[in-house]
């Protein structure tokens, strides 16, 4: 199957497998620890998946800044999102 | 663990599936490719890397889009929900009166967006439309092509006309679940009318209110046929909101990387926003904070 229209880069290709990597693994563990819904540093209760889904966002705001706010490389922001998203699963 | 035991039902999910990443999932990774390229055509591109972000992020007419698109939305919302709440509080109970007015009410929706755009870009020329050339008869001078206000005008009285009619139905359908045993409580406790929308039927409605809020948060966020028809983004940029700029990016000037980037942006603002609106309408009068 061609895919040359989808214009695919080992970045790009890197980055969804990365997402679909997480998400299978957030359903393996949904299915071995049903997750319980409740409330840490985050203004709502949370299950595990909404704090995966909000962390995933604001990780996204944060490349976003890192863009528009410094000169530096994207590759720095990446750790630094790494970090926060694990915060918010643990604390979240 | 009991709900894991049969999971059939994860079959009947999979056409939906299917069909969400056909038409979502699979678009919006192209877009994320195009983003981080500069394309030329068919199998000719260059990896920009975050380059097109970069540009749109300092790209001043966008955020003046940007903006604009955030006036236009609140000020949709602002007109639209408290209108279509009391018009639904207005309509008949029963009779005949239901089905007449929820048809005549169901009638804009039914118009293809494109036309309700000519429709209004007709009804209020000064020369030949009906509003426009009663207003201009008043003395007041109404030009849509010429006054950004009035353009404004125009563009606010269309959509609260075009959509008001779905937030009254919503309401409307919210409104006939509420039990007349409620009803009747009220009554016995002397309640007033405010008392009794404020205490009963606003409470009541909070499902379909979300889910109109978010529909036409959505819809007015992401609105383009009816503006691009009514006044193509004019006068000058006044109402060039984010979508008609990105086709102009996109389609206009064939810029596929940056329109790419700038849709990836535009994609992330809408989910927060109704991430946000989601949260905040199921939290409120559960008696704790969002």
């Amino acid at each position: 199957m061609d895919l040359e229209w989808m214009a695919w880069t080992p970045v790009t290709a890197g980055f969804f497998i990365a997402i679909g990597g997480m998400l299978v693994g957030m359903g393996i563990w949904q299915y071995i620890s049903p997750t319980i819904e409740r409330k840490g540093f985050l203004p709502i209760k949370t299950t595990r998946g909404d704090r995966f889904f909000i962390g995933l966002l604001t990780s996204a705001y944060i490349n976003i800044a890192w863009v528009g706010l410094t000169s530096w490389s994207l590759w720095f922001a990446v750790p630094i999102c790494i970090v926060w998203l694990i915060i918010v699963l643990r604390f979240g | 663990m009991e709900k894991w035991d049969n999971n059939n039902a994860w079959f009947l999910v999979l056409p939906v599936f299917i069909i969400v990443a056909f038409s979502a999932i699979i678009p919006l990774m192209t877009v994320v490719n195009y983003s981080v390229q500069d394309i030329f055509g068919p199998g000719e591109r260059i990896f920009v890397g975050s380059e097109w972000f970069k540009e749109t992020l300092a790209n001043r007419r966008l955020h003046e889009a940007l903006w604009r698109q955030f006036l236009f939305s609140g000020l949709v919302l602002l007109i639209e929900m408290p209108l279509g709440v009391m018009i639904a509080l207005a309509m008949p109970k029963r009779g005949w009166g239901v089905s007449f007015s929820l048809v005549t009410l169901a009638l804009p929706l039914l118009i293809p967006w494109n036309v309700i755009g000519t429709i209004w870009l007709i009804f209020t020329r000064p020369d030949i439309g009906l509003f426009g050339f009663i207003i201009n008869s008043m003395g007041i001078a109404f030009d849509h092509t010429a006054s950004p206000l009035d353009a404004w005008i125009t563009l606010m009285l269309m959509e609260v006309w075009h959509w008001t009619p779905l937030v009254v139905l919503l309401a409307y359908a919210g409104l006939r679940a509420i039990p007349e045993v409620y009803y009747q409580a009220a009554k016995i406790d002397g309640a007033s009318a405010w008392a009794t929308f404020r205490y009963i039927q606003l409470p009541k409605m909070r499902g379909v209110l979300t889910i109109a809020l978010l529909l036409r948060f959505m819809d007015s966020f992401l609105i383009y046929a009816e503006p691009f028809v009514l006044t193509g983004g004019g006068p000058g940029n006044s109402t060039t909101f984010l979508s008609i700029y990105l086709v102009k990016l996109a389609v206009g000037q064939f810029d596929l990387g940056p329109a790419a980037a700038f849709s990836i942006i535009y994609f992330l603002i809408v989910l927060a926003l109704c991430f946000v609106f989601y949260q905040v309408l199921q939290n409120v009068g559960k008696g704790e904070r969002v």
